[in-house]
């Protein structure tokens, strides 16, 4: 009886969690907003407890309702929800375009400290350095530098900036993750496989497509869902610190500026960005797919 | 022509201040042409260090070993030998065919079709013509085994390596995969440096026991197996194991083992 239960559970098992998942977080917001009073929880002069008022945390309802309204008064507006798809949407493609400049990157200097191992001596602390400069200090100096970019007919656009910044965030657990994925069969018992191939006199770029590289893959996919997650806030960090227009970033500082007069206009892009990350991670299970054939368990 | 020739290597590993650790020890040893040779000892005794330089996977500090009257290392460039080790180190992205052709793939002129017929015809001499779609970790670890085995044969070398191949399975399996390395032996004359810690598989399996001593790490003793040739061997299977001359032998090489700092010189048959 027992047992049919686990294995039913199983199957369906994923689905369900995740969407009692969303169900708990919603009933935990309402079940806060409704047994807290509307000013938190003040202890002397500390708020303990944050304020549970319409503006600060408005009803779930409340927030759909207003996606169905139009963005703004004007006539011909389009409904919130629409603008936020459209967004998410741009966000979204920007994101992409980081997140893959990123991983091209990441891997270009993983290759590169695998082969070399000065380099790997020298590039390492670099690249973990890298990721310690504020975000929000680099962006305005790469939108700088990008409008001053002049190569031929080509014609630097602002959102090329935002994506650049994006991959500077993803490149990171990359480069770190395909640098182990590539040199595991250094470590993996005795080395036996790079014996082999050394048996086989074949040189290093050979050894590096048929055995690094595939054995990297079990290291890689979890850089690649981390570079993913990375891209999509870099990309809506740098939106808003930029001030790109299109995007879910630019949105969510608009929306939170009226948010006295509007409160649960600015939750749509919230959402929003939730999409993007969902839609992000769901491609990133798609490469995964396609890379499935690589990440059997380790064989003796 | 001899397959190997070691003479007075050594080696000793680097230990960083100065004084080494001496792993080999001024070795001499001569394979002949389809001649299989054991080399036996404790841990730390420089068998699997000695196979290693035959292979041209470490180099020595002293002293020189030719392969086929090659350096070691051209005679690995030119992929005189197959090897195999105590993992089987196959690729679980592979089938199995996949992985015995990997040889072929890497070097070579063999088209597809080619190295397909080979695979398949290595798959069914140890056995496996059933498994060739399968995937290494549908197997179980003497079948990894023989995928080994069968790669190290892929591309009919005159001399195989192997390093304790056996050392990780089962008794029943380690006697199955014994009889098969006699019969490949036979029909392929290749000869065969076998590196073990099994006495008895030692003598089964060979036409001559090296028995090596650690610190350092040298031969004390060299001793002739007379118990016929391989394929007579395999068809005696489990009657040779219990041979009175197989028991002498075995003794023969636990008393050299014992006696770990004899002379190093050959004890007569």
């Amino acid at each position: 009886m027992s047992r049919r239960w686990q294995r039913s559970g199983k199957r369906i098992g994923p689905a369900l969690a995740g969407a009692a998942g969303v169900l708990a977080l919603a009933a935990a917001w309402e079940a806060y907003k409704a047994l807290v009073p509307d000013d938190g929880w003040v202890l002397g002069e500390v708020r303990v407890l944050p304020r549970t008022s319409d503006v600060a945390m408005p009803h779930l309802w409340d927030m759909a309702a207003r996606a169905a309204e139009p963005l703004t008064s004007a006539p011909d507006s389009p409904p919130l929800w629409l603008a936020t798809l459209q967004g998410a949407g741009f966000t979204l493609g920007v994101s992409a375009v980081g997140w893959v400049t990123g991983v091209v990157f990441g891997l270009l200097v993983a290759v590169l400290m695998a082969r070399f191992v000065p380099a790997r001596a020298g590039l390492l602390p670099w690249v973990v350095l890298s990721q310690t400069v504020p975000l929000i200090a680099i962006a305005p100096l790469v939108k700088r530098w990008g409008a001053q970019l002049e190569i031929g007919t080509f014609d630097w656009q602002d959102w090329m900036s935002v994506a650049v910044i994006a991959s500077y965030l993803a490149f990171f657990p990359v480069s770190v993750g395909a640098l182990r994925g590539f040199t595991s069969p250094d470590a993996a018992a005795d080395g036996v496989r790079l014996d082999l191939f050394r048996a086989y006199g074949v040189g290093w770029w050979t050894t590096f497509w048929r055995l690094r590289a595939p054995s990297s893959v079990p290291y890689l996919l979890p850089a690649l869902r981390l570079a993913a997650a990375n891209a999509v806030v870099g990309t809506v960090v740098a939106e808003v610190s930029t001030g790109l227009r299109g995007g879910l970033g630019r949105m969510i500082v608009e929306f939170g500026a009226s948010a006295s007069a509007d409160p649960a206009k600015q939750w749509s892009p919230i959402a929003g960005a939730v999409l993007v990350g969902l839609a992000a991670t769901g491609l990133v299970a798609l490469v995964a797919l396609g890379l499935r054939r690589y990440r059997v368990e380790e064989t003796a | 022509m001899t397959a190997v020739v070691v003479s007075g290597a050594g080696r000793v590993f680097d230990g960083g201040s100065g004084a080494g650790t001496v792993a080999l020890a001024d070795v001499d040893l001569t394979v002949g042409e389809g001649e299989l040779v054991s080399l036996i000892g404790p841990s730390g005794c420089g068998k699997s260090t000695l196979l290693r330089l035959i292979a041209d996977l470490d180099a020595p500090t002293s002293g020189s070993v030719t392969v086929f009257g090659k350096p070691a290392d051209r005679a690995r460039e030119d992929q005189d030998y197959g090897i195999a080790f105590q993992q089987a180190g196959l690729l679980p992205w592979r089938s199995v065919r996949a992985n015995v052709e990997l040889p072929l793939q890497l070097r070579g002129r063999a088209g597809r079709a080619e190295r397909a017929a080979r695979a398949a015809e290595l798959l069914a001499l140890v056995g496996l013509a059933d498994f060739a779609d399968h995937r290494p970790d549908q197997l179980s670890g003497g079948m990894q085994q023989r995928v080994a085995i069968a790669r190290a044969l892929a591309r009919s070398p005159r001399l195989l390596l192997m390093d304790e191949p056996f050392g990780a399975l089962d008794e029943m399996t380690r006697e199955r995969l014994q009889d098969e390395l006699l019969r490949i032996r036979a029909s392929t004359g290749a000869a065969v440096v076998f590196v073990t810690h099994s006495i008895a598989e030692a003598v089964y399996l060979s036409d001559r026991v090296v028995v090596m001593s650690p610190r350092p790490g040298r031969v004390v003793a060299t001793l002739d197996v007379p118990l016929g040739g391989p394929a007579d061997r395999a068809a005696r299977g489990i009657e040779l194991r219990e041979d009175p001359a197989y028991f002498e032998r075995v003794s023969a090489v636990r008393e050299a083992l014992h006696s770990g700092d004899t002379a190093p010189d050959r004890v007569p048959s």
